[in-house]
C-alpha cells in the first residue's frame, strides 16, 4: 500500500501545482534559512577536540581581585582569561597535571637558507613539550623536543608542514635548521596539517585563527625575549623592561593541563586553591583566593566563541521555520479539505481512518521531502554568500557533508509530517455521508 | 441479508433531540431487490448511510448479512463495508484524478488483493458494464451514463453481497438513466441484493418491492409481486 499512497501524493500534489508550489516553497525557504545558520553554528561550536575534550582543563587564577568591573554586590567579576608568568611558571614547576603546558603567542622574521625567497614573518607558539601529546598534534617527520629540552632551553624547533613545504618542498627537514631573527633553531619535528576550529588552546585573539608555523620551547622564546603576539593586559603598565613584565601581574600566558580522570581534576581544583590562598598568605593577592578550572566546552563558552548574537540569530531563523510550517500547515488543511469528497468516497470504499492517515501522511512526506531539496539548495546558496562574509577557516567548515544533508531531509520531512498531523486528522474525521449526497 | 429491527437514529445538541429514524425496522432477503422511496427529508439517505456503515445508530439492531454490527470499531466496520457492501451514490463520487481502472481499482486495494487478482476484476467489472475499451479514460471524459456506469464497475468488483443505489438515475437524462436501470436490473436477475432509494415512483415500481419512509419510520410495506422487466420502458 506504500507504493498506492506515494503515487496518489504525486497525483494529488500534480492535482494544483501552484498550491504544491507554494507549499513546497514555504517548507524550503524555511528550511534554507534554519540550516544555513545551523550549519555555520555547528561550525563554530564543534568540539575542535573530540574525545578529549573533558580531559582538557584551563586553570584560571584571580590575581586582580575585584575590581571596578565587578558586577552588583556580591556577585563576582569574571575572572582573568589569562595567567600571569609568575603564576604560569608556578604552576609548570608544581607539575601537578599529567600534562602540562604554559604557552603564548609570538612572531619573529624568518631568513631563508634559500636566496631566491625573501625573509618573512611566523607565527610562533612558545610551549612546551606536553603541547604536542596533549593536543594529540600529529607529526609528519620527527617528533616533539624533549622535557630535557625544555629545560635546557634548547634551541629547537617544530615547524608546520605549510612552512616545510615552503622552505624545503615538502622534504624530511628534521636535523636542518631555521633562521629566525639570525638565530638558528634546529628542526626536531615537522606536523602534519594541524588546524583546530575553534583555535581553542589560544581563544583570546583569532578564536579561529590559523595556527602557527614555528613550535619554540617557552623557556627559549622567554629567554630570547620574544613579544606575545597576543592579547597582553595589565592592571598597572609594567615597569623594568623584559624583566619587570614577567614579575608583573599583567596576564599573557595561556596554560592547559591534561587530567584523565575526575578525581585528577577534583584534585587540581584544591590544589588551584590551595596555591590562590598560598598567594594571599605571602601578601601577593588581598583577597579571598578565586580559582577556575574549565574543560574545553566549558572553555569555549566561557570565551563565547559562538557569541550571544549568534545563539539569537539561530534562534530567530528556527522561528521562522516555524512560521514557514504553520503557513505550510495552513495549505495542506486547505488542500486536504478541499479533497474531503475523495476521502468520503475511500471511507465509502471501505478505507478505514488509518489508511486516510497513512495516504496523507505520505503526501505530507513527499511536500517535505521535495521541500528539503529546496531547502538544500537554498542552503548551498546561503553558505556560499556567508562564506564571503566569515572568515577563512570557518568559511572552510560551513559545508553540507552527508551527515547534513540527512539532517536537511529528515527535518524537512519531519517537521513537515507533524506539520500536516493536524490536517491529516481533520482529513481522518471526515464524515462520508456528509460528502457523498449530490452535489 | 439486511435487518433493521426497531432501529432508531436521533441527532442531538444541547437543547433539541432530531429523530431522522424511530422505530425503523426493515428486512431484505438474499436476492431481493428493494425500493426505498419517501419524500425528502423522510430519513431514506440516513437509512442509507446507516446501512452502508457509514453512521452509527442510536439504537436498535443492525444485523449485517448475519452480523451484529452494533458497537463494531472502525477498523471492523470498514472491513466489512469493503468486503460485503456495494455503494452507487447519485453523484457518481469517482475520484477525477484517477482514471476508470484506477478507480474500480480503489476498494480492491483496500481489500488486499494482489495486482494479478486486481486487474482480473477490474477487467470482469468493467466488460460487464461495458465499458472495458474505456479503462484509461479520465472521469471528465465521460458521459454521466458512462460515470454510472464507471461506479457500477467499482461497486461491483469487489463481489459485495449487498449494492446500495442512492439516487442512481438522479443526475442522469432519460435515456443514461433507462441504461442504467437495465444494468441495475440486469444485475438483480444474476443474483445481486440491491437496496434502491428513490423519490421517483416510475422508479420504484420497477423494484420488487418497495418500502416507503416519512418522518423517519416505514409507513407501509406495498408488496409487489411482480418481476423485475428489464425491457420496460
Amino acid at each position: 500500500m506504500i507504493s498506492y499512497y506515494f503515487s496518489l501524493a504525486i497525483r494529488s500534489l500534480k492535482r494544483n501545482i501552484v498550491l504544491t508550489i507554494l507549499m513546497i516553497a514555504a517548507i524550503g525557504v524555511g528550511i534554507g534559512a534554519s540550516m544555513t545558520t545551523l550549519t555555520v553554528f555547528r561550525a563554530m561550536g564543534a568540539d575542535p577536540i573530540p574525545g578529549k575534550s573533558a580531559r582538557l582543563f584551563v586553570p584560571q587564577i584571580d590575581n586582580w581581585g575585584p575590581n571596578k568591573d565587578s558586577g552588583p554586590a556580591g556577585s563576582p567579576h569574571k575572572l582573568q582569561n589569562q595567567l600571569a608568568y609568575t603564576d604560569a611558571v608556578a604552576l609548570m614547576n608544581a607539575h601537578a597535571a599529567a600534562r602540562q603546558s604554559a604557552m603564548y603567542a609570538s612572531g619573529l622574521p624568518l631568513i631563508p637558507a634559500n636566496p631566491q625567497l625573501q625573509p618573512f614573518q611566523v607565527r610562533i607558539r612558545a610551549a612546551y613539550t606536553d603541547f604536542f601529546p596533549m593536543f594529540d598534534v600529529p607529526f609528519r617527520y620527527g617528533a616533539p623536543w624533549s622535557a630535557a629540552d625544555d629545560s635546557a632551553h634548547a634551541d629547537v624547533a617544530v615547524i608546520s608542514r605549510e612552512l616545510n613545504d615552503k622552505l624545503f618542498a615538502g622534504a624530511d627537514s628534521v636535523g636542518k635548521t631555521v633562521n629566525l631573527d639570525n638565530h638558528a633553531y634546529r628542526i626536531v619535528g615537522v606536523l602534519q596539517h594541524w588546524e583546530p576550529i575553534p583555535k581553542f588552546y589560544d581563544l583570546i585573539d583569532e578564536k579561529f585563527g590559523k595556527s602557527a608555523e614555528v613550535y619554540l620551547p617557552f623557556t627559549r622564546a622567554i629567554d630570547a625575549r620574544m613579544d606575545s603576539w597576543g592579547s597582553f593586559n595589565c592592571k598597572e603598565s609594567p615597569a623594568g623592561g623584559w624583566d619587570g613584565r614577567l614579575r608583573s601581574e599583567c596576564i599573557w600566558i595561556q596554560f592547559w593541563v591534561e587530567l584523565p580522570t575526575s578525581a585528577d581534576a577534583a584534585q587540581y581544583r584544591g590544589f588551584l586553591q590551595n596555591y590562590a590562598a598560598e598567594q594571599r598568605r605571602s601578601g601577593r593577592f588581598d583577597w579571598p583566593p578565586r580559582t577556575e578550572l574549565r574543560d574545553v566546552t566549558q572553555w569555549l563558552q566561557f570565551n563565547e566563541v559562538v557569541s550571544d548574537e549568534f545563539r539569537i540569530l539561530v534562534l530567530v531563523s528556527f522561528s521562522f521555520l516555524f512560521v514557514c510550517l504553520l503557513n505550510a500547515m495552513g495549505l495542506m488543511l486547505a488542500k486536504f479539505m478541499s479533497r474531503a469528497r475523495d476521502f468520503g468516497v475511500r471511507r465509502a470504499l471501505g478505507a478505514n481512518r488509518r489508511a486516510i492517515f497513512a495516504q496523507c501522511v505520505i503526501e505530507s512526506g513527499v511536500i517535505g521531502f521535495a521541500g528539503a531539496l529546496l531547502g538544500l539548495a537554498l542552503t548551498s546558496l546561503g553558505l556560499m554568500g556567508l562564506r564571503s562574509l566569515l572568515s577563512k577557516s570557518i568559511a572552510a567548515l560551513t559545508h553540507l557533508d552527508a551527515a547534513d544533508i540527512s539532517i536537511v531531509i529528515a527535518l524537512a520531512v519531519a517537521s513537515t509530517v507533524i506539520a500536516g498531523l493536524y490536517p491529516t486528522w481533520r482529513a481522518t474525521r471526515v464524515q462520508p455521508a456528509w460528502h457523498l449526497k449530490a452535489q | 441479508m439486511l435487518k433493521m429491527t426497531h432501529l432508531s437514529k436521533a441527532y442531538r445538541t444541547e437543547v433539541v433531540e432530531t429523530y431522522a429514524l424511530r422505530d425503523f425496522s426493515i428486512h431484505v432477503r438474499p436476492g431481493e431487490f428493494v425500493a426505498v422511496t419517501g419524500p425528502s427529508g423522510s430519513g431514506k439517505t440516513t437509512f442509507l448511510t446507516i446501512a452502508g456503515l457509514l453512521e452509527e445508530f442510536s439504537g436498535g439492531e443492525y444485523q449485517l448479512d448475519g452480523s451484529d454490527v452494533r458497537g463494531l470499531d472502525d477498523n471492523a466496520r470498514s472491513h466489512l463495508r469493503n468486503e460485503k457492501i456495494g455503494f452507487i451514490f447519485q453523484a457518481f463520487n469517482l475520484i477525477p484524478d484517477l482514471n476508470v481502472f484506477d478507480n474500480v481499482d480503489v476498494p480492491l486495494r483496500y481489500r488486499g488483493f494482489n495486482g494479478a487478482e486486481r486487474r482480473r476484476r477490474i477487467q470482469k467489472s468493467l466488460e460487464r458494464v461495458g465499458l472495458s475499451a474505456r479503462s484509461r479514460h479520465y472521469p471528465a471524459e465521460l458521459s454521466g451514463g458512462q460515470q454510472q456506469r464507471v461506479a457500477i464497475a467499482r461497486a461491483l468488483a469487489g463481489d459485495p453481497r449487498l449494492l446500495l443505489a442512492d439516487e442512481p438515475t438522479g443526475n442522469l437524462d432519460t435515456h443514461m438513466a433507462r441504461g442504467v436501470m437495465e444494468l441495475l436490473e440486469e444485475l438483480h436477475r444474476d443474483g445481486a441484493t440491491i437496496v434502491m432509494v428513490t423519490h421517483d415512483p416510475e422508479l420504484a415500481i420497477r423494484a420488487q418491492r418497495e418500502v416507503h419512509i416519512v418522518d423517519g419510520q416505514v409507513v407501509d410495506l406495498v408488496a409487489q409481486p411482480r418481476l423485475v422487466r428489464s425491457a420496460q420502458a
